[in-house]
């Protein structure tokens, strides 16, 4: 059984009198220690998807208006915020892009922790110490008790990222959500940071949601992908078999469009146009617009998830995926 | 042939403020940039690569004189852009313009596309004339925008069209040198595939150099003929583009490349992660300032800071262990 099940996931944003879909009609699941990787471009939905399970949705102003989330067996959208505060934390736990905004600047990174673990367990003052110690070192910070009482702002943007880390694995939850964790820093760090990532779900054995606009970072810890655009998955695979062979023309677009260390000086091969508008979605498929394979029938019903190839879980929602895999 | 920039022992350092004011003694310096030198041929792209806070961005806004340098000499179209007078380096400009990673912030939100693109042809004594205009519509049509959108204000527009616009204004005065601070960093991948093209385009149909800062290597190595590679404020190694990624002699280049993330799942756990953290530029170590995280130190590295030789013809290392 899955850890993790979402069902049907559409979430809607206010904008004047009228709603917007950021996230329209989405399903998939997260296995027990499985690393997810949730990929998109800006406005593809991929963050407004993870804030959907967390129930963290800016108030007023979005809503899930349809859908389930069920979690170890609960249905996370029928909690009241009281139960829901209890599943963050010690269920799920979430990393954020920007650990500079993310950290309380006026506590130091110690008291945070022991904030984050006292708040889901009975523990002393000093037991809550002592755990935050452990899992400061455990997040690769050396001299975690002289660390401990240092603000965010002493801090290098890799080591507030390990700070995030240990905030949300002090209760040991058992899925870990990380939106664009390594956006922020480094490429040097960026690879730390996705180590620890993976030795922390190996130790932990915690499953692990990476949202991402990055294919390397896919390429490099996810065991299964999904890809996003305008609000909908149109590709869904283990990752080998995404880069292998995508099906679907936007993940192709996105895979070749991306500049590498192997290839020699020529044109890239950019995926023309934009990403349209949440408030005026074409009908049909989303990128038919950018398309090259586009045709007619991609203006008539949205095309659903299909197989996409041999490769078990391999789904692409496209109406040419024969054509395209032939060609 | 002699290069179009020749920039020689460029350097900047900021004096901060005391973080107290009990505190006695001289306030604290940072080195940004320590005694950089490097040129840029006419029609030609310098990436330049290194992690946040390496001082590269500064030697960008150097170049165009944002920040005034501490020392040294930018020699381009035959006058020290360092110590040209205020009057002079404003003519001067119109050959050597800059594009920034955040192209909103760039834009004033109150003026229309075409009263920015326009802008830069007015300081520059053109006439709010009907040529004037033409211009600017062309200018508009060559980095891909419409003619409807002369009117548009900057917050109609997405993350890459206002790129574009940025680039538009660069271009305005037919300039010889463009600085590009991270200018496609901030733009979705499929968007940045379109705004690379279109640099690439502009400069073989202009004869554009670019100094390309960035601190993504694929796109770097993409874009650009040779390569610059800083940390903490020095040049550690610089090289054609084929001889840098190929066999890249400094440890930290090294370093740099194995990180770059992989391109296929297949090629999992192959790479060296580089440990530590980058020094503060506040208190650089002594000798190499690498030394910290060299997987390959030794004593001399510690005390001895390396200069960049040449170690083939066009390479320069900056490394003890040459």
């Amino acid at each position: 059984m899955s850890l993790l099940a979402v069902q049907g996931l559409r979430t809607v944003f206010a904008a004047g009198r009228r709603e917007t879909a950021a996230v329209d009609d989405i399903s998939f699941s997260v296995a027990e220690r499985e690393v997810l990787a949730v990929v998109g471009e800006s406005g593809s939905g991929k963050s407004v998807t993870a804030l959907s399970i967390m129930g963290l949705l800016p108030q007023p102003g979005a809503r899930v208006a349809a859908g389930s989330v069920h979690f170890d067996g609960q249905d996370l959208l029928a909690l009241d915020e009281r139960a829901m505060r209890r599943i963050r934390g010690k269920g799920i736990g979430m990393v954020f892009q920007e650990p500079m905004t993310a950290l309380h600047p006026l506590f130091s990174i110690g008291n945070q922790l022991v904030e984050t673990i006292r708040a889901h367990e009975r523990l002393s003052v000093r037991a809550g110490r002592e755990r935050a110690v452990a899992m400061l070192r455990k997040v690769g910070i050396a001299a975690p008790e002289r660390r401990f009482d240092d603000y965010p702002h002493q801090l290098s943007g890799g080591m507030r990222q390990r700070v995030m880390i240990a905030i949300a694995l002090a209760c040991h939850p058992k899925l870990l959500i990380a939106d664009e964790p390594t956006t922020a820093l480094d490429v040097t760090i960026q690879s730390q940071i996705l180590d620890l990532l993976l030795s922390l779900r190996d130790e932990l054995g915690m499953a692990l949601i990476i949202v991402t606009h990055n294919m390397g970072v896919v390429a490099e810890i996810a065991d299964r992908a999904l890809v996003m655009y305008a609000g909908r998955i149109v590709e869904e695979a283990a990752v080998e078999d995404l880069f292998d062979r995508p099906a679907h023309p936007y993940t192709r677009g996105l895979l070749a469009s991306m500049p590498t260390l192997d290839n020699e000086r020529r044109r890239l091969q950019a995926i023309p146009g934009l990403p349209p508008d949440p408030a005026s979605l074409p009908p049909g498929c989303r990128f038919a617009p950018r398309c090259s394979w586009q045709v007619a029938a991609c203006a008539g019903a949205g095309p659903a998830l299909v197989p996409a190839s041999s490769a078990a879980g391999h789904t692409a929602a496209c109406l040419r995926l024969g054509e395209i895999a032939a060609s | 042939m002699s290069p179009l920039l020749q920039v020689e022992g460029l350097t900047k350092h900021f004096r901060l403020h005391r973080d107290s004011f009990l505190r006695r003694g001289p306030a604290p310096l940072l080195r940004a940039v320590d005694e950089v030198s490097f040129t840029v041929a006419a029609g030609e792209t310098l990436g330049l690569v290194g992690e946040s806070g390496c001082g590269k961005s500064t030697v960008g806004r150097m170049l165009v004189r944002l920040i005034e340098p501490t020392a040294g000499r930018i020699e381009f179209l035959g006058s020290d852009l360092a110590r040209l007078s205020p009057a002079a380096l404003r003519r001067r400009r119109r050959d050597i313009q800059i594009i920034f990673q955040d192209p909103f912030g760039a834009l004033n939100p109150r003026m229309t596309v075409a009263e920015i693109v326009m802008e830069p042809l007015l300081i520059h004594g053109a006439r709010p004339d009907e040529a004037t205009r033409a211009r600017v519509a062309a200018l508009l049509e060559h980095v891909g925008l419409a003619a409807h959108h002369a009117g548009r204000y900057p917050h109609q527009f997405s993350g890459g069209q206002r790129q574009r616009i940025c680039i538009a204004r660069a271009l305005a005065l037919d300039p010889k040198f463009i600085v590009c601070d991270e200018a496609v960093s901030a733009l979705d991948i499929s968007i940045q595939a379109q705004i690379v093209n279109l640099l690439q385009d502009l400069q073989d149909e202009f004869g554009l150099a670019y100094l390309f800062i960035a601190h993504d290597l694929s796109v770097v190595k993409h874009i650009s003929h040779r390569v610059a590679v800083m940390y903490l404020g020095k040049l550690v190694e610089i090289a054609d583009k084929k001889s840098l990624y190929a066999t890249p002699r400094h440890p930290y280049t090294q370093a740099l490349l194995a990180a770059v993330p992989i391109t296929n799942p297949r090629d999992r756990g192959r790479k060296a992660v580089l440990i530590g953290e980058i020094p503060s530029a506040l208190d650089p170590p002594t000798g190499c300032r690498f030394h910290t995280r060299c997987p390959h130190v030794m004593p001399v590295c510690r005390e001895i800071e390396p200069l960049l030789e040449e170690t083939a013809p066009g390479h320069r290392v900056a490394c003890h262990l040459e």
